[in-house]
């Protein structure tokens, strides 16, 4: 075990980890932050997505001793103090982008990334980035119509009627 | 303008925050103090006999707290079936018995053999590698047609071969159907496969398991859509534990679809478990672990006859088919291929005889259950595969001859029992056609054509039933359950409502839609009303959520719960006011008296019902709560048209969905932008089921797929932007809120569509293509114009 070190949604923690403990394992397990899913075992659902050093990461692709000194932003970090959502999860809620919730979290941080990349994408763009995010509940039609509506553009032609 | 509350209003959901937060709180987040790990060593062969298990070195390592296996659960009962077929010779369906852990013989790739339990996950999962296992394999029973053949691999010795049943329906109708059929002007046969899928909800299934010695009293923290069930099936049936002493806890659950709805062993284990070791016992499923042990669905390998009259008339159907039921019978898996899939078989027509064969066949594989639409996917895909192979066999519009054969006249009872109350097939057809403007079809393949590219448009029907009811029927047919649903309405001193449902959600949104109804009722804001659900603790006995059944059945005992505190509210009412109790009139959160200017507020009739100064003692009991159980007379039957256009590249024979299209009759609805989501959801399953998804064995019955990398889930770029137009609901007249249900049909509908399309889209080349098998894999569809 040794002592890994980093900061998350803005607070500095430290906690022990073994040395194959995957990021995603410590921050649900020792931090108790269990808003980051585990969906699949071979990296391919993106129910775990955070954000280390700004970059969109699978936190099960990840050692926890290998996020030691960086700075991870999770789900749990993505709303205000006061608990007012951010753009893009307001966007979700306001045009439904989500139902059981539980890749939820990932669909977040992974959008959160791509208008951060690509503050504009088209609806092939929005599709595209999602190549490693798995939702089983939408059809993904909600999830895309809210990542556009969160980047400022018109969805009223993707309105489902 | 649009309602922004009540029924009828696109409500933002209020669980979204939550789950946008990340705090929803789903079973893999509960930790309970001093709790262990389990892993399940699985078999690695489909069929074999354990000669040993020699768990001496794996018990001595680091952390290990106890190995069960099959020896611990000898006088423990069988994981329960909740269905019984009768077949059609009279005889009930064979019904192998199904230990938690594998007792004598593994029967499937996945089947748990041991148990260990440790202090950490990594010391059970080290420790389960170092047993020693004897076991002696046996070649297994995989392809259904070559188990049912004489001196097959027996998947259960003792049954003698490996039918389950055997069952017709209507079985007085056999000969007549077959008469008709022999001197049909036409016949259209259809053989086809419907291939396996894995429900895959994105949350594993988990257990947590946990027992106070002081009261006696077990919790089961589960991944359920039904919590009541499990803690009948799991307490009278497997562990001999009395519901009072029992409490199941379903709280998120990140979809079900089905495969969520059964009693696994692993939940019957981890409660076994933490009574027998006094400490919590946790499991939680990875995926490849869910593929193979969450029941999987459909399976189905079919023939098809429609016969025909000179004037295209339909005449009669018969079909046969050979259903999969895994290796064990799990909860619901008699019922799928047979009462929820025989009485389909008259879809949207008047075809006036009907019989159906379904032989369901016991094999070394996971075992098969209901996974969304459960029964009804099956009968819609092969009946409207085979209408549109007739329409083309016949030279004519395969939209025009499914209007010809529409059913008109409502209610309807079809030749395979079940009676239809209403309905308008024309007036859905007619609004599809129109939103995929049928009109500009050949433009546009002219434009496909032109780059190279064939376009194929597939049009279908669909039905389904849904709240499937009433229990004195279903119980007639075999099911060992009732189908109500049950509510309790709580009204506090302050006027605010609690409603504690037996219904489950897990992604259909009931927190936001049921206040919704309630709202409408009394004329509130729908913020006044609250939720509890998926708890036997704190919930009156209830079904659970499946079938499209929620707000039919379970929204409809909330009515009924509801009205009977109207009733009471205005009998208090009709006292502080002092006026007849059939004056009194509820209005907007106000109780007036007819014909005055006499009010009095919601919140102050309830007060009065917990502080009973002036309040008619002598007449009603105080306090303001009440409880319904609602048992429907039918199922309802939503049905709708759907529409999809394909592009087929003839160089790689990929598929791309140009366009899907849904138009849906789900009579009425409560919340349209809740809907619109469920029917989306559907579609990309049954989109996905169409193109991509296929659960594949070898011959030896290895699971060949068993992870994301081999099963293909549809990804945000497989599947196009859908319209969907829900304007035509024809209210059901049987339960008080009109509405039908709405979670199925997307994945009932679309499959057909896709298929029909890519016919099309190869006929249009000159190929002479009538069928192929689902997924339409690129290499399928190239093999098809190839081949």
């Amino acid at each position: 075990m040794t002592k890994v070190t980093m900061t998350v949604n803005g607070a500095s923690v430290s906690g022990e980890a073994a040395g194959n403990t995957l990021l995603v394992e410590f921050l649900r397990e020792e931090l108790r932050l269990t808003g980051t899913h585990v969906g699949c075992d071979t990296s391919q659902c993106g129910a775990c997505s955070v954000h280390v050093d700004g970059k969109l990461v699978k936190s099960c692709t990840m050692f926890a001793a290998e996020a030691d000194g960086t700075d991870v932003i999770t789900i749990e970090g993505e709303a205000a103090e006061d608990g007012t959502l951010s753009t893009v999860q307001q966007a979700f809620q306001d045009h439904h982008g989500l139902q059981c919730g539980f890749c939820t979290p990932g669909m977040v941080m992974a959008a959160t990334a791509l208008l951060k990349e690509n503050p504009k994408p088209s609806e092939a763009e929005v599709r595209h980035y999602l190549e490693g995010n798995i939702c089983r509940c939408t059809g993904y039609h909600n999830i895309v119509k809210s990542i556009m509506a969160a980047s400022g553009q018109n969805v009223e032609p993707m309105a489902a009627e | 303008m649009p309602k922004d509350n009540g029924i009828g209003a696109s409500l933002k959901r209020r669980e979204d925050v939550r789950f946008l937060t990340g705090t929803g709180n789903y079973t893999d987040d509960i930790s309970v103090h001093r709790q262990l790990y389990v892993h399940f060593l699985r078999s690695d062969v489909a069929n074999g006999t354990i000669n040993g298990i020699d768990t001496a070195a794996a018990s001595a390592m680091s952390g290990v707290v106890r190995i069960f296996t099959g020896a611990d659960f000898e006088g423990v009962g069988s994981i329960p079936c909740g269905w019984q077929v009768t077949d059609r010779h009279g005889e009930v369906m064979k019904e192998p018995a199904h230990p938690v852990l594998a007792q004598g013989k593994v029967r499937h790739v996945g089947d748990p053999i041991a148990a260990v339990v440790a202090n950490s996950l990594e010391e059970a999962r080290n420790a389960a590698e170092a047993i020693d296992l004897d076991i002696h394999e046996l070649p297994a029973a995989v392809d259904m047609r070559k188990a049912l053949e004489e001196g097959a691999p027996l998947v259960h010795d003792e049954l003698g071969d490996n039918l389950c049943y055997d069952w017709g329906f209507v079985e007085e109708n056999r000969e007549a159907v077959d008469e008709a059929i022999k001197n049909a002007a036409h016949v259209t046969t259809l053989e086809l496969v419907n291939n396996r899928l894995v429900a895959n909800p994105m949350e594993p299934r988990v257990a947590v398991g946990d027992f106070n010695r002081a009261t006696g009293d077990s919790t089961l923290y589960t991944t359920s859509q039904n919590p009541h069930v499990i803690r009948l099936l799991m307490g009278a049936f497997v562990l001999g534990i009395p519901e009072h002493k029992l409490r199941v806890v379903a709280p998120d659950v990140g979809g079900g679809f089905g495969t969520k709805i059964f009693h696994y062993a692993e939940e019957a284990f981890c409660t076994f478990a933490a009574k027998a070791l006094n400490r919590p016992v946790k499991w939680t499923a990875s995926r490849s672990e869910a593929f193979m042990s969450d029941a999987h669905g459909r399976d189905h390998v079919t023939k098809i006859e429609l016969a025909l009259d000179a004037d295209n008339n339909f005449v009669a159907l018969r079909t046969a088919t050979l259903a999969n039921m895994g290796a064990y019978l799990s909860t619901f898996a008699p019922s799928v291929p047979t009462w929820l899939h025989g009485t389909l078989m008259a879809g949207n027509y008047k075809t006036p005889l009907i019989y159906v064969n379904v032989k369901a066949v016991f094999t070394n594989t996971v075992p098969v259950d209901a996974y969304r639409g459960a029964g009804r996917p099956e009968a819609t895909y092969q009946l409207e595969r085979v209408v549109d192979k007739a329409a083309r066999e016949l030279g004519v519009d395969p939209v025009a001859l499914r209007r010809q054969n529409f059913i008109t006249e409502f209610p309807y009872a079809t030749p395979v029992a079940v009676e239809y109350d209403t309905g308008d097939y024309n007036a859905t057809m007619d609004t599809l056609e129109t939103m995929i403007d049928r009109d500009g079809f050949a433009a546009r393949r002219a434009a496909s054509e032109a780059k190279g590219k064939l376009r194929g448009l597939g049009i279908n029907c669909y039905i389904e039933a849904c709240g499937i009811a009433p229990s004195n029927l279903v119980g007639q047919l075999g099911a060992r359950a009732g189908l109500y649903e049950s509510a309790t309405v709580r009204v506090n001193a302050t006027g605010g409502l609690v409603v504690m449902t037996g219904s489950h959600s897990h992604g259909q949104g009931h927190e936001t839609v049921f206040p919704q109804v309630i709202a409408e009722m009394i004329g509130l804001d729908e913020s006044m009303v609250e939720i509890v659900h998926g708890d036997t603790a704190n919930s009156p006995m209830g079904m659970g959520t499946y079938g499209s059944r929620s707000l039919a059945v379970g929204g409809s005992a909330m009515v009924r719960a509801t009205e009977k505190i109207i009733n009471k509210t205005k009998k208090i009412a009709a006292h502080l006011m002092e006026a007849a109790e059939a004056d009194i009139e509820l209005k907007d959160g106000q109780f007036s008296v007819a014909g005055t200017d006499k009010s009095v507020a919601w919140g102050d009739v309830c007060l009065a019902a917990y502080v009973p100064h002036n309040y008619p003692l002598e007449d009603i009991e105080p306090g303001l709560e009440e409880t319904a159980f609602y048992d429907p007379s039918n199922f309802t039957y939503p049905a709708g048209a759907y529409s999809c256009e394909v592009e087929v590249d003839p160089e790689t024979g990929k598929v791309t969905i140009e366009s899907f299209a849904a138009a849906d009759d789900f009579g009425n609805v409560v919340n349209p932008m809740i809907v619109e989501g469920q029917v989306h959801g559907g579609l990309g399953q049954g989109i996905g089921q169409a193109l991509l998804e296929n659960c594949a064995y070898d011959e030896n019955g290895q699971l060949l797929s068993a992870s994301y990398m081999d099963y293909a889930m549809p990804r945000a770029s497989d599947l196009p932007l859908f319209k969907v137009d829900h304007s035509n609901g024809t209210p059901c007249t049987h339960n008080p809120l009109g509405v039908k249900g709405c979670g199925e049909a997307g994945a009932i509908g679309s499959p057909p569509a896709v298929v029909n399309a890519v016919v099309d889209a190869l006929q249009s080349a000159g190929k002479n293509v009538l069928h192929i098998d689902m997924p339409l894999t690129p290499a399928r569809v190239w093999d098809a114009m190839n081949g």
